[in-house]
């Protein structure tokens, strides 16, 4: 018999104007490291399911943020990095967006980690001649919030803004110092839990204060 | 008559190439009242819901020579979910900016795997679809085949 229904889930519901309120918020997030943005209201029904709720992504085994931004900027022409045991949701990009699905993380232009699942210097920072080439991970974390015990500091950030994340490696801070000194090469990240999303990218200066 | 009528499990599932091609060469019309006429009609939602765009035709000169880009032409797609244990998934796509036909290409693609829908549709549509295509290519080449002209060499006198 046939193959049956492999991929189940729907993708955004009106791509057009959905994935330009994710790329939009991605742009603002990027643009004002520490500040948390939501994209329930940005990516209404479909992949996020009604308004606010989680949808129907439960087996695809990642947050509603993430799915969104993976929806919204990758194509044929992004190799993606999903880590293993990402079967349905590999099949799932492969379906709705053509991404190629890539096993090196290094060949990867969009990364979906898991907490910190891998480490930066694993991925692609981009040239000196080339540093837009560099990758983008998108990093689901446990919590995240503003205000907290890390600090950033860097352009888009007046003075220096405390985020809370938790479920980032213990190594993290170290590992940013190092993707922070490429500049300007380096991966930009973007932190996804559940329907919030922050970016951090590789201008930020990050501070564990306590430590 | 001549062949046999055949069982549903002699319609086995290769046919699919040749029945989402007649699906997708089929009048919309015709598609639209086979749907109409289905009962209990399933259920089902859209997986990739009808979207026009373009597609890049490629050829090879000879059919052997260098691929090369022959033009785009507008295509619609869809892809749709039709509840079942399993769920089947249906394509559909088609020439041109129809995106109901494109839908009904779907629908009818994914209950064509049901073996249980199978040979009522394959009897009941694809096999028509089939012959009203051909009937209206005969039709076609009769009209042309009116203005044919058949060259004859003459053996003229002077050789």
């Amino acid at each position: 018999m046939f193959e049956h229904a492999v991929v189940t889930q729907p993708g955004l519901a009106d791509p057009v104007h959905q994935s330009q309120e994710i790329f939009r918020t991605v742009l603002a997030a990027l643009s004002e490291p520490g500040r948390v943005f939501q994209l329930a209201a940005a990516a209404p029904a479909g992949v996020l399911g009604p308004v606010g709720g989680l949808g129907p992504v439960g087996d695809l085994g990642i947050g509603p943020a993430a799915l969104a931004v993976l929806l919204a900027l990758t194509d044929g022409d992004t190799p993606v990095w999903l880590g293993g045991e990402a079967e349905a949701l590999a099949n799932y990009l492969r379906f709705h967006t053509g991404s190629p699905i890539v096993a090196d993380p290094g060949a990867a232009q969009f990364a979906l980690l898991k907490g910190g699942d891998r480490r930066l210097d694993c991925f692609n920072p981009g040239t000196e001649d080339f540093p837009d080439h560099s990758a983008t991970l998108i990093v689901e974390v446990v919590a995240l919030a503003e205000g907290g015990s890390i600090t950033l500091s860097g352009p888009g950030i007046p003075d220096h803004r405390p985020v809370t994340v938790q479920g980032l490696p213990a190594d993290f801070a170290e590992q940013w110092a190092a993707n922070h000194a490429q500049f300007p090469c380096g991966v930009d990240v973007i932190v996804t839990c559940g329907a919030s999303l922050m970016g951090l990218p590789r201008t930020v200066s990050l501070t564990r204060s306590g430590r | 008559m001549n062949i046999a009528l055949m069982a549903s499990d002699d319609i086995p599932d290769d046919l699919r190439p040749r029945w989402i091609s007649s699906l997708s060469l089929a009048e919309p019309a015709v598609l639209e009242a086979h749907w109409a006429m289905l009962d209990p009609k399933p259920s089902f939602r859209w997986l990739r819901p009808a979207e026009s765009g373009l597609v890049m035709l490629r050829g090879r000169a000879g059919g052997n020579g260098q691929a090369f880009n022959l033009g785009e032409m507008t295509a619609t797609r869809a892809v749709a979910l039709v509840d079942g244990t399993p769920a089947l998934t249906g394509y559909g796509y088609v020439a041109g900016r129809s995106r109901r036909h494109a839908e009904l290409a779907a629908l009818f693609d994914a209950l064509l795997q049901d073996p249980t829908r199978r040979e009522d549709l394959w009897h009941d549509l694809v096999l028509p679809v089939e012959a009203i295509r051909s009937e209206a290519r005969r039709k076609r080449a009769a009209a042309v085949g009116t203005t044919r002209v058949d060259f004859t060499t003459m053996v003229r006198g002077d050789v």
